[in-house]
């Protein structure tokens, strides 16, 4: 038995303990928010928060969360200063196409600004890189990144 | 909000105008009287009452979109086409996805389907015309017959139509909360994972699932036509008990196909006699050429790869199904799936779900992964999703053809172009399927030669041949089809003339293109917004490249420099002429995405066989664009003289490859002439 928290809630998992994260979210805890694009941590859709880092759920066993908190899409809270920026400027800079990655790309610039509220574009690259997009809203993207470091009072 | 639509048969709708309109109206007989119609099947004799529209007593306007969206839009850029017309507030309109429908054919493919960069233009005069129906009927406030006739706003009233309109889905897939086909929840739902032959067309010689016993969570192993499938309660149980699985498959020789050897093969028929495409007035005219040029060009297989893997889900009910996908050929496919699972179509439901994209993949006549679930759903009688892992997508096949081409080309002591011998040698996309009818005409698949036998340039002495050949590989459309291949060989030669030449390739091109104002435009633009002819950092180089395709025209320019041996793209400037723009954001998203799309295939992309099996499996050996690899892209639309919209999605993606390997040439004086750009070493 693996007991962890999701989004804060305790959770427990029986199955077999080697089960990606990004399963028991999915199949076990209907989160279907974190998504399936690889499978070996190549394109980053599976992307969650594990300690304030954002990490691949595809590639991490369930059994290496045991004890910690897994934060995932559903569970960004809404007033959370730089989730609203993030997500403000998603909306204001028409980011989304098919939106499939889109959790993932939120996730990890969620994560980013986290940290470093003025990132340059090499900061932007450097976090957002291991986060695919096959339709190409990477120019957007790195645009709704600099609106919310902006709307959140960061400079460079 | 992006819903999946209700059966038509049991919607009512109930228009209530913010005015005091009583009763019930019901809205939308578009009868298609357009000629041209690719297929008989279904065609709409008479579009079902409210079959587009449904206003609510809150005055909600829920759009039904006949198309997939797949990331490109039309949830927005339709329910637009019918706002327009209808006049209502567009804070309140919203979408669904229709189902599976003869009412929601493609009016140019006159049958269901996404393709063809064809939703809004093909929608134009019918939605509008919807939305302009409606409100007359509205403001009768009467139950009148469906008016005929009804009066279009000219392009001057517009108040919606043009204007830059942000996507009605943000938000929802911005708070994840789009069901996308992969996430779809139903009671007693299983997982099933197929286990194909690793080798194209091989057979199962036998399997043995003596190791998947004793996996908890797995409840089925069967054989489908196309492999092995396991079933579980959850994706990591199907996926366990498919790993276990001891399989012999039989490939005969002939399927042990090299992607070396084939190149091979093609570089010989390429110099052979072959069904013509395009005849030379005087194909010897290329003889008295001041001076000559000749290139081979190579292409490679190339995978979709959308970001969400294939899956099907099936509720298999005896005397019925249902079945949820994000398929771009919903009718096909519910046929496919009629056909697999015993049934009448009309016994079969298809929802369309919102797509992680498509690129063509989603489009394919043979249904595959449709009838890959139907197949286990039949089998083992209980709600299953069929889930295709990245590997099972990537090794699939299903792909943009490898091709080659050869060139000969000629210009007299002036530069002008006297003579250009042009053999093109691949598979056809579109042979066996029923596409073929209207495609292949004399030998020649259309999709094979566009953009090369219809190329705009004014070239004296064209003479196309094609040499279409045969695979094992399953082959299929990608974003824009033939001119992924086609524009990279016409912009690159004439590039490669024009050096020749000593000219300037933006004026040795419009000197090309008098009779093409379109293409003169962008290419215009195009060099003005990139400073075309202004001085560089050094090291560094433009490169240009025009290309008409789905309608549309657009001219990039683009800025390299070379870093560690390999290209790096720093900047993209297009030019697009596509016809009356619906909305701006769209085309400039659009644009955005088939820049990245094609440069992802210019720079890094290629599936390769070797004794028959695809040597790329994920996205660390099949790679893609990313984000720290993406040039800055500035999209520029040009005032259009036409009066229609013409193709978005996929008129970017051609320009781009030969606007970079131009600019390569520029830097290093070496022309490329194989994809992708990174199998190469650059100085």
């Amino acid at each position: 038995m693996i007991k962890f928290f999701v989004n804060g809630e305790p959770v427990q998992f029986a199955s077999d303990p080697d089960t990606p994260l990004l399963w028991v979210l999915r199949d076990s805890l209907g989160l279907v928010g974190t998504k399936f694009g690889c499978g070996r941590a190549q394109c980053g859709a599976c992307t969650v928060h594990i300690a304030g880092e954002a990490e691949r759920s595809c590639s991490i066993k369930v059994s290496a969360v045991a004890g910690k908190n897994v934060n995932t899409i559903e569970g960004l809270t809404p007033t959370n200063p730089v989730v609203k920026a993030v997500k403000a400027a998603w909306v204001d800079k028409d980011v989304v196409q098919c939106g499939y990655c889109q959790p993932g790309q939120i996730m990890s610039a969620v994560a980013l600004l986290a940290k470093n509220k003025a990132p340059t574009d090499a900061q932007i690259d450097d976090a957002m890189e291991g986060n695919l997009c096959r339709c190409g809203t990477y120019p957007r993207i790195r645009e709704a990144i600099k609106t919310a470091a902006a709307s959140l009072g960061g400079k460079r | 909000m992006i819903k999946t639509a209700k059966p038509v048969t049991s919607r009512r709708a109930f228009l209530k105008s913010t005015a005091a309109i009583t009763g019930g109206l019901v809205i939308g007989f578009w009868l298609p009287e357009r000629g041209g119609r690719a297929f008989a099947q279904g065609a709409p004799k008479a579009v079902h009452p409210n079959a587009f529209l449904r206003i609510g007593k809150d005055g909600t306007v829920t759009v039904i979109v006949k198309h997939l969206e797949f990331g490109q839009g039309v949830t927005t850029s339709l329910p637009m086409l019918i706002a327009e017309e209808l006049e209502c507030d567009w804070g309140k309109v919203r979408a669904e996805l229709a189902p599976a429908g003869p009412e929601f054919a493609n009016l140019a493919f006159g049958m269901q389907g996404t393709g063809g960069s064809s939703s809004v233009s093909n929608s134009w005069e019918q939605l509008r015309t919807v939305g302009a129906q409606a409100r007359t009927m509205l403001i009768a406030a009467a139950k009148l017959p469906v008016p005929e006739g009804v009066p279009l706003k000219a392009a001057k009233d517009f108040k919606l139509i043009g204007k830059p309109t942000r996507r009605i889905d943000s938000l929802e897939k911005v708070d994840a909360k789009t069901v996308f086909g992969m996430d779809l929840k139903r009671p007693n739902l299983h997982v099933a994972l197929v286990a194909h032959p690793p080798v194209f067309g091989a057979r199962l010689g036998g399997f043995s699932a003596e190791k998947v016993k004793g996996i908890p969570g797995v409840t089925h192993v069967v054989e489908t036509a196309n492999g092995v499938a396991v079933v579980g309660k959850s994706y990591w149980a199907a996926k366990k008990g498919r790993d276990a699985l001891e399989i012999q498959w039989d490939s005969a020789p002939e399927l042990k196909v090299s992607s070396e050897g084939l190149m091979a093969q093609y570089r010989t028929l390429a110099k052979q006699p072959g069904p013509s495409a395009k005849k030379a007035a005087d194909p010897n005219a290329i003889k008295a050429a001041a001076k000559t040029v000749s290139a081979e060009y190579e292409f490679p297989f190339l995978a979709h790869a959308p970001m969400e893997p294939l899956n099907c889900t099936i509720e298999f009910r005896g005397d019925s199904a249902e079945i949820w996908a994000g398929s771009q050929f919903q009718m096909m496919d519910q046929g496919a799936a009629a056909k697999a699972l015993g049934l009448a179509p009309e016994k079969v439901r298809l929802n369309t779900m919102a797509a992680g994209g498509g690129f063509g993949r989603r489009a394919n006549p043979a249904s595959d992964y449709i009838v890959e679930a139907c197949e286990v759903a039949k089998a083992i009688k209980v709600p299953v999703k069929v889930i295709w892992t990245r590997e099972d997508d990537i090794k699939g096949g299903y792909y943009r053809p490898a091709y080659l081409h050869r060139v000969e080309a000629g210009i007299d002591a002036k530069g002008k172009p006297v003579g250009w011998n042009h053999a093109i040698v691949g598979q056809s996309i579109v042979a066996g399927t029923p596409f073929e009818g209207f495609l292949v005409k004399d030998g020649i698949d259309h999709t094979s030669v566009e953009g090369v036998s219809d190329t705009p340039y004014d070239l004296a002495n064209l003479d196309v041949t094609l040499h279409t050949t045969k695979s094992a590989v399953p082959v299929l459309w990608w974003r824009s089809v033939g001119h992924t291949h086609t524009a990279f060989v016409m912009e690159t030669m004439i590039d490669e003339l024009a050096s020749a030449a000593g000219q300037d390739p933006v004026a040795f091109r419009k000197g090309l293109l008098g009779k093409h104002p379109r293409h003169v435009a962008v290419l215009d633009l195009a060099a003005k917004k990139a400073g075309w002819g202004t001085p560089l950092p050094k090291g560094r180089a433009r490169g240009v490249a025009v290309h008409e395709s789905f309608g549309s025209v657009c001219a990039q320019v683009a800025e390299v420099s070379i870093e560690g041996g390999a290209v790096k793209v720093h900047r993209v400037v297009a030019a697009i002429d596509c016809g009356l723009v619906v909305n701006p954001m769209t085309v400039e998203a659009q644009v955005q995405s088939a820049i990245v799309y094609g440069l992802s295939a210019a720079l890094h992309s290629e599936i390769t066989l070797k004794d028959g099996q695809v040597q790329q499996s994920n996205f660390h050996n099949y790679g893609v664009l990313r984000i720290n690899e993406t040039p800055k892209i500035e999209v520029h639309i040009v005032a259009s003289t036409m009066d229609k919209p013409t193709g978005v999605g996929e008129p970017g993606t051609p320009p781009v490859a030969p606007a970079v390997a131009n600019a390569v040439a520029a830097l290093t004086g070496k022309r490329p002439r194989v994809l992708p750009l990174g199998k190469t070493k650059w100085a």
